[in-house]
């Protein structure tokens, strides 16, 4: 009920290098916190139960699905997103691999997608194609059929 | 000549965007003053009810407005929804009212709206809301409904029949009396829902100035909602706006038309303020269009040699509560039912039945599958039934390549006969099988055999109407600065429009790709559009992107040829320039950018003598008839007869939809669908109970595709250009999905021969495998 569920409480956290101090109702996840309060709409939510892994960001280097988390949990982490990869106009390789090979098509998995990879690699470079897709058993594409999602995966892996 | 882009792997103009998280859909827009909406649903399958009581949800600070259907006001109580497909089948077209009147029909129906500061509270409130339902008797089962007890799913409801489709042509009669053999099969198919990642989201936006109404949407038919809310709201098509922006997948279920767009759009309009309603995947599973279950009754007659003289049967088709969609899905199970086969007869009645369940319309391929899955199962049964190569059935019975255009005899909804236009069906099979190593399996499986492993091996084939008509309309227009803007109105769910409208244009027009900017699907401001479903956009909108593109050349080079003082045929186009061409001894040069100044002069101007203003031109050229692409499938698994567990081990597809655009993009397409088609074979399974309360409302319960399941898909491609478009291109967005669920099935059964197991139904999980093997044993160990 909403009357009892406005308790609020003050956050300072760092979101793609910037760093907030931000009032938040303790009930709000991170993905809506993100989104609503940030207006870093680049983190889908797709299934709101930890499942699909749209929502995936990294909170202090590690994949999170930001709607298994509430805002109020990330006091004091630094968190990236999706809006935080690209060097400016400079995409990382993990996003222009994903273009290379149409590992994308909707655009609405890839934020997620690109989170798990980015985050996965970075702690096993070198993984094979198996490896690959286990990092991505956590997020789902209804487009792609996934087969250009571990492509692009394996080739950056490999460099 | 410019760059050719036509053909070639061009990388997406739309991915960047996306890639930057700066993708901008339904949720990410906000307005000023914009609320949020939640809806109250049916949690009963079938209740009359009662009476609401909201006053409580009324009651919670932040909520502006709670809406029953008697709340919308006149004339909404008495007006329920129209389908969007009217057909003299329909023996009852029965459309849901806006909001739930005095009945609910199944769960997930809207039953209240409550419009709120954040969605949270929005949600908060609907839990105050209490609704007094009186449950009645539900039909969960499309197999029960016609039954002489069934209970009506509406009240007053003498028969469930919502109406029947028929596929007959031949002598039927006569090819049973003549047939050496006659098989009879039973199956039953299930395909899940939309499931794309992005739900169904809305805002609509009411301008009391202009008295207009504009509706964000994550519509695959943007045109179609914007007529069918016109004449709904019997009010004029420029009184309302739909817009797309960019859409998370569509798969189907996106078309609509759905209750919740209209009662935004009166809501909207009652507030004057900005509203938004984001479904959330546990609604989507219920409010969001699937595409339910089928049960065919098959009889197949054929000669010693497999050669099919004709097949007949009856098939229960389940509608859900509703009739949205006309019998379009219906139509789709029949019409396509010869497929890639020459079938000299043909008699299959389908009754469409209603049940207490969520409302149904195509998803991916809509009946396509279906009727694809029924003719390979009888493929697979005349093969079973007199000990053939299954390879050997197909390749008796398919359309030879000298018979095109093949007319079989049937006729599609339009009235018209069905034509198949170009293929070569034999080719494909044997690109296929070649591939997937079918040749030297047999040995491969033996020796697996032996060591406990069972390997199998299962074969699909498929055609596919594609590009129906009548059109999608495409603008192409130079601007001063050089820029080429290309309009469309088909939507987008992630398909690469832009990029392969793109190619055709600049390839046309003789710009380089980077100058093209594009735009679509907003009623507001592009050409006329149709719906993006039925693999129909590129037969549509890629010869109007041609056609307008060419418009555009002829009418560039003519006043280039006179401001150059040059012959027309001494000039060509490239990188956005017209050039006179080396043989003609000029060095003569004008940007399209220039000639479009021109014609567009403002004050003390004047525009060329003879001309319009604007360089630009619009194009509503299509296909001139149906493309039909094509398909052959072959699936290698590895079950485990002590778990279940059926291992996807290869997966082979060999496709022809005519002239690539893009090969990328097409691979993206088949890739996607092959695996949608293997979710419905294996995975994607919606769970009633006996009452019709859906049990699989999360995808822990409900399964979709994951990476870790997929085997290696490979894809071969054989181009036969259609003859109904100068390009020369047939649909690709369904060609994976349509033939899958028979390789795979097949598949099983052909590891699980030593067994006699015949798997039949789709999906089929772990578990129905132990219980098809244990049944197995029992009755062989009865004989």
């Amino acid at each position: 009920m909403s009357e009892q569920n406005n308790d609020e409480r003050e956050i300072t956290l760092t979101v793609n290098g910037k760093t907030y101090r931000e009032t938040v109702e303790t009930r709000i996840h991170l993905a809506d916190f993100l989104r609503l309060q940030l207006k870093l709409t680049g983190t889908h939510l797709g299934c709101e139960h930890g499942v699909c892994g749209a929502c995936t960001i990294l909170v202090d280097g590690e994949a999170v699905r930001s709607c298994l988390m509430l805002a109020v949990q990330a006091n004091g982490s630094d968190v990236t997103t999706i809006e935080g990869l690209a060097d400016g106009e400079e995409l990382t390789p993990i996003q222009k691999a994903f273009s290379e090979h149409h590992a994308l098509q909707c655009g609405f998995c890839t934020s997620g997608m690109i989170m798990s990879l980015t985050a996965y690699i970075a702690e096993n470079p070198g993984a094979d194609e198996e490896a690959i897709r286990e990092a991505i058993s956590g997020n789902i594409c209804r487009c792609t059929g996934y087969q250009s999602i571990v492509a692009a995966g394996v080739a950056v892996a490999a460099k | 000549m410019g760059m050719r882009y036509f053909g070639t792997s061009v990388q997406r103009q739309e991915d960047k965007k996306f890639l930057m998280g700066q993708g901008r859909y339904v949720d990410d827009i906000e307005f000023v003053g914009m609320l949020h909406g939640a809806f109250l649903r049916a949690e009963i399958a079938h209740a009359k009810i009662n009476g609401i009581d909201a006053s409580a949800a009324r009651e919670i600070p932040g909520v502006h407005a709670v809406y029953t259907l008697d709340d919308l006001g006149d004339p909404y109580p008495d007006k329920p929804m129209t389908t969007a497909y009217a057909s003299p089948l329909l023996k009852q077209t029965i459309c849901q009212h806006l909001l739930a009147k005095d009945e609910v029909c199944f769960v997930g129906q809207t039953v209240a709206l409550v419009v709120a500061e954040s969605r949270h509270i929005a949600e908060d409130a609907l839990s105050r809301i209490v609704v007094d339902y009186e449950p009645l008797p539900a039909v969960a089962d499309c197999r029960d409904a016609l039954d002489d007890d069934a209970p009506p799913t509406h009240l007053g409801l003498e028969s469930n029949l919502v109406g029947n489709f028929y596929g007959k042509f031949g002598d039927i009669d006569a090819a049973f009396a003549e047939a050496a053999h006659t098989f009879k099969v039973d199956f039953h198919e299930h395909r899940g829902g939309c499931h794309a990642m992005e739900c169904r989201n809305i805002i609509t936006n009411y301008d009391p100035g202009k008295d207009e109404t504009t509706v964000y949407l994550t519509t695959q038919s943007p045109f179609l909602i914007r007529r069918l809310m016109a004449r709904y709201f019997e009010e004029d098509e420029s009184k309302i706006r739909v817009i797309c922006p960019d859409v998370g997948g569509g798969f189907g279920p996106k078309n609509g038309p759905y209750a919740e767009e209209f009662v935004l759009a009166i809501v909207s309009k009652q507030l004057q303020r900005p509203v938004k309603w984001i479904e959330d995947r546990r609604e989507h599973f219920v409010a969001t269009n699937t595409q339910g279950d089928q049960m065919w009754h098959m009889e197949i007659a054929c000669e010693d040699d497999g050669k099919i003289l004709g097949a007949r049967g009856r098939v229960i088709h389940d509608m859900g509560a509703f009739v949205p969609y006309g019998l379009l899905l219906p139509a789709t199970s029949v019409f396509p039912l010869p497929g890639p086969y020459a079938l000299p007869a043909l008699d299959v009645t389908l009754d469409a039945v209603f049940t207490n369940k969520t409302c149904t319309s195509p998803v991916r391929g809509a009946g396509r599958p279906n009727a694809a899955y029924a003719m390979e199962r009888l493929i697979e049964t005349v093969a079973r039934g007199l000990k053939l190569d299954p390879a050997d059935v197909r390749r008796r019975n398919f359309v030879r390549k000298d018979q095109f255009p093949y007319t079989t005899g049937g006729t599609l909804p339009s009235g018209d006969p069905a034509v198949y236009d170009s293929g070569d069906f034999h080719s494909l099979l044997d690109m296929a099988l070649y591939k997937a190593g079918y040749p030297g399996f047999k040995k491969r499986q033996a020796a697996a055999r032996q060591e406990g492993r069972y390997l199998g091996m299962g074969i699909s084939s498929c055609i596919e109407d594609t590009g129906f008509g009548p059109y999608e309309g495409v603008k192409v227009k130079v601007q001063p600065s050089g820029k080429v803007l290309l309009q469309t109105g088909a939507a987008s769910q992630g398909q690469g429009h832009q990029t392969v409208y793109s190619q055709i244009v600049a390839e046309e027009l003789g710009v380089n790709i980077e100058s093209i900017v594009y735009q679509s699907a907003d009623t507001g401001t592009v050409p006329h559009g149709v719906a993006t479903a039925g693999s129909r956009v590129t037969a549509n909108a890629g010869p109007a992107s041609q056609a307008a593109a060419r418009l555009v050349r002829k009418k560039a080079l003519k006043l280039a040829a006179e401001v150059l003082e040059i012959d027309e045929d001494d000039l060509d186009i490239e990188d956005g320039v017209v050039r006179a061409i080396p043989e003609s001894g000029r060095n003569v040069n004008i940007s399209l950018g220039d000639l479009s100044f021109k014609l567009t002069p403002l004050m003390n101007g004047k525009v060329p003598e003879g001309y319009e203003p604007e360089l630009e031109a619009t194009s509503f050229t299509s296909s001139t008839g149906v493309p039909h692409a094509s398909g052959s499938s072959v699936a290698e698994v590895e079950v485990d007869v002590e778990t279940g567990e059926v291992k996807l081990v290869n997966y082979v597809i060999a496709h022809d939809c005519g002239n690539m655009i893009n090969p990328m993009l097409v691979d993206g397409q088949i890739v996607g669908g092959v695996v949608h088609g293997i979710g419905n074979a294996l995975f994607e399974r919606m769970v009633y109970d006996e009452n019709a309360q859906p049990m699989s409302m999360n995808y822990g319960e409900f399964l979709l595709p994951i990476a870790t399941e997929m085997p290696p898909i490979q894809v071969l491609h054989q181009e036969t250009p259609s003859p109904h478009n100068e390009l020369g291109v047939k649909g690709a967005g369904e060609g994976g999905t349509i033939p899958a669920a028979n390789a795979i099935i097949a598949a099983i059964e052909n590891a699980l021969e030593p067994f006699g197991v015949v798997v039949n139904d789709h999906p089929v999980d772990p578990q129905r495998i132990c219980e098809l093997l244990d049944a197995a044993q029992d009755s062989a160990s009865a004989a």
